[in-house]
């Protein structure tokens, strides 16, 4: 019943779960079928060989199509050599100052990552506590159903002039607009995870004559958290995508801020580069909360 | 009420029916039920799927109002679900969260961690309450697996659990929804054998669902006979005179055995043979 909201790792995410799965699986297979021949030392090449040949290979068709785009542009476009001497230079000091305007790529990353915290950490405050309410009750569901849908389908973005304008400033409206896009998933998962609360625990806890919080904390708080945690990284996944978008439009310091400000310089690499730092961030977060979820689901009874 | 006529009459359903509201209007599930248990008596209700027969055992434990009719349980109205009618439910419903031991904790804790207003009880210590959840999980056999989660552990290995819950809270009455319906043939006979033993010991008040004719008659005093739904209602009672303690395979020759199964098989394959058309 889970796995109907809690999505199996996304497709960014799966080559890795399945090479740790080839990595785990394929090397007891030789030492049961064929004990003696590989003898104790036998390394199973063949295994190493499918959890590493294969992604590799992937890289290598990124920088193949990327190298011929390169060439098809006239340089434009820069080659993957180019980038990657420039990715050295600006790691090797991420974190310096000179100027408002001119950070470290550090910095940016972490003022990005402070946003999203803060918005999400807000949205968590309200979205969970408002789901629990419009799960339990049919009435609040009703009431706030259509409202949901109404604002659900809504760009993030949209709301950004409105934060300009209630907040006044640049920081808080980015803010209010990674609050107001990773508040949605988490209202309709936790809603979902306390209507799918298996009647039969809510009979146990009837016949047990369980007390009010003993019910919350026995039984509806652990069976909604897998849900709870599905919208959280749905939410986590969201708000990373959209303050690269929001700080492009507010400018100051942050890693959408960087990618615009390099195009005005037109400095194609940076961006480039900018790219892949938000991939792997945004991997990175996917990663934390996908082995934060797992640690909390149990086997669902099965009649 | 003298004390031998309330353990005569130890739970009382009188005239209930029970219709339920459906899309498609009214749906009448049970009518016109009247049956008494004795004190310590092992009752079966038998029939095929669907003739409510789920729907009797959720009356007596109160997680259903009756629509009509009144069911009385130690000479008081049932008015709610409690922990003197422990539920013994047919997927077990553990909670995979808790290990074994915190699943049975969770009722003792509520049934005897606080001081009792009806017997005047005081409440128990930690100490005193995780020595009763040692011994029901002793009871059932399964001390080895109490810190492991119902995840880790055998279908019958959970029912046993979901029987140590039950237990472990002293209930008046023990209700079972076909506990052992979902466990192979081999396991449920052995928990049959440890369901005989455990009630003989316990001298426990048992109201049994189940579907098998054979676990029917080896475990009960009294199997009461369902006719087919919809607004079911029963259609026999017949008394089990064999002797306890009762044995598996010297009961298999027994010819008061067959003459008890084959009266069963009599109700429901010949009077109440016809296969329910709409599921």
């Amino acid at each position: 019943m889970v796995s109907a909201v809690f999505h199996p790792p996304t497709p960014a995410a799966s080559p890795e779960a399945a090479r740790a799965h080839l990595a785990a699986a394929v090397p007891s297979v030789p030492s049961v079928t064929t004990p003696s021949v590989d003898g104790p030392s036998g390394y199973d090449w063949n295994g190493l060989l499918m959890s590493v040949l294969p992604p590799l290979l992937g890289l290598l068709l990124l920088v193949l199509i990327w190298s011929l785009v390169s060439m098809a542009t006239a340089g434009s476009i820069p080659t993957p050599l180019e980038t990657a001497q420039q990715a050295i230079s600006i790691f090797s000091d991420p974190f310096y100052r000179k100027g408002p305007n001119d950070q470290g790529v550090g910095w940016n990353v972490l003022a990005s990552l402070q946003r999203v915290a803060l918005g999400f950490g807000l949205a968590a405050l309200v979205g969970i506590p408002a789901g629990f309410v419009i799960g339990r009750f049919e009435f609040m569901s009703r009431m706030f159903n259509p409202l949901i849908s109404l604002m659900r389908p809504v760009s993030p973005l949209a709301w950004l002039p409105i934060g300009l304008l209630v907040f006044k400033g640049a920081h808080p409206a980015a803010i209010w607009t990674i609050f107001i896009c990773s508040i949605w998933p988490m209202i309709i998962n936790t809603a979902v995870g306390v209507q799918r609360v298996p009647q039969d625990y809510m009979n146990v806890a009837r016949v047990l004559n369980l007390s009010e919080w003993k019910i919350v904390t026995r039984i509806l708080f652990p069976s909604v958290l897998p849900y709870m945690l599905t919208g959280v990284r749905l939410a986590v996944g969201t708000a990373w995508l959209v303050i690269v978008a929001a700080e492009m439009l507010t400018g100051g310091v942050g890693i959408g801020f960087w990618v615009w400000d390099e195009w005005n310089n037109l400095n194609v690499k940076n961006i480039i580069i900018a790219i892949f730092v938000i991939g792997i961030v945004g991997l990175l977060l996917e990663f934390a909360l996908i082995k934060i979820a797992s640690a909390f689901t149990y086997e669902e009874v099965k009649s | 009420m003298s004390t031998a006529s309330l353990n005569a009459k130890f739970i009382e359903i009188e005239g209930v029916a029970q219709t339920f509201k459906t899309k498609k209007g009214n749906f009448p599930a049970l009518r016109d039920i009247h049956l008494t248990v004795a004190k310590g008596e092992f009752v079966a209700l038998i029939g095929h799927s669907g003739c409510g027969k789920s729907t009797l055992l959720n009356l007596i434990a109160g997680l259903t109002m009756p629509t009509q009719g009144h069911l009385l349980c130690a000479n008081r109205e049932i008015a709610g679900p409690g922990p003197e009618r422990a539920v013994v439910f047919q997927n077990h419903s553990l909670l995979p969260w808790l290990t074994c031991f915190e699943n049975v904790y969770l009722g003792v804790e509520r049934v005897f961690g606080a001081a009792s207003k009806s017997t005047g009880a005081a409440s128990e210590n930690k100490a005193q309450l995780m020595a009763r959840t040692d011994a029901a999980l002793a009871l059932v056999g399964l001390s080895a697996a109490a810190q492991k989660r119902p995840g880790e552990i055998s279908g019958g290995m959970k029912q046993r659990v979901g029987i140590a819950r039950a237990l472990a809270m002293e209930p008046k009455v023990l209700l079972m929804d076909e506990p052992f319906g979902a466990l192979d043939a081999l396991t449920r006979a052995k928990l049959q054998d440890e369901l005989l033993d455990i009630v003989a010991r316990t001298q426990s008040t048992v109201v049994m669902v189940t579907h098998d004719v054979d676990e029917a008659v080896l475990l009960s005093d009294k199997i009461v006979m369902l006719t087919n739904g919809p607004a079911a209602t029963i259609g026999e009672v017949l008394q089990v005179a064999l002797p306890r303690p009762r044995r598996r395979v010297a009961l298999a020759e027994s010819a008061d055995y067959q003459r008890y199964r084959k009266a069963v098989i009599d109700f429901l394959y010949t009077r109440q043979a016809h296969v329910e058309k709409t599921a």
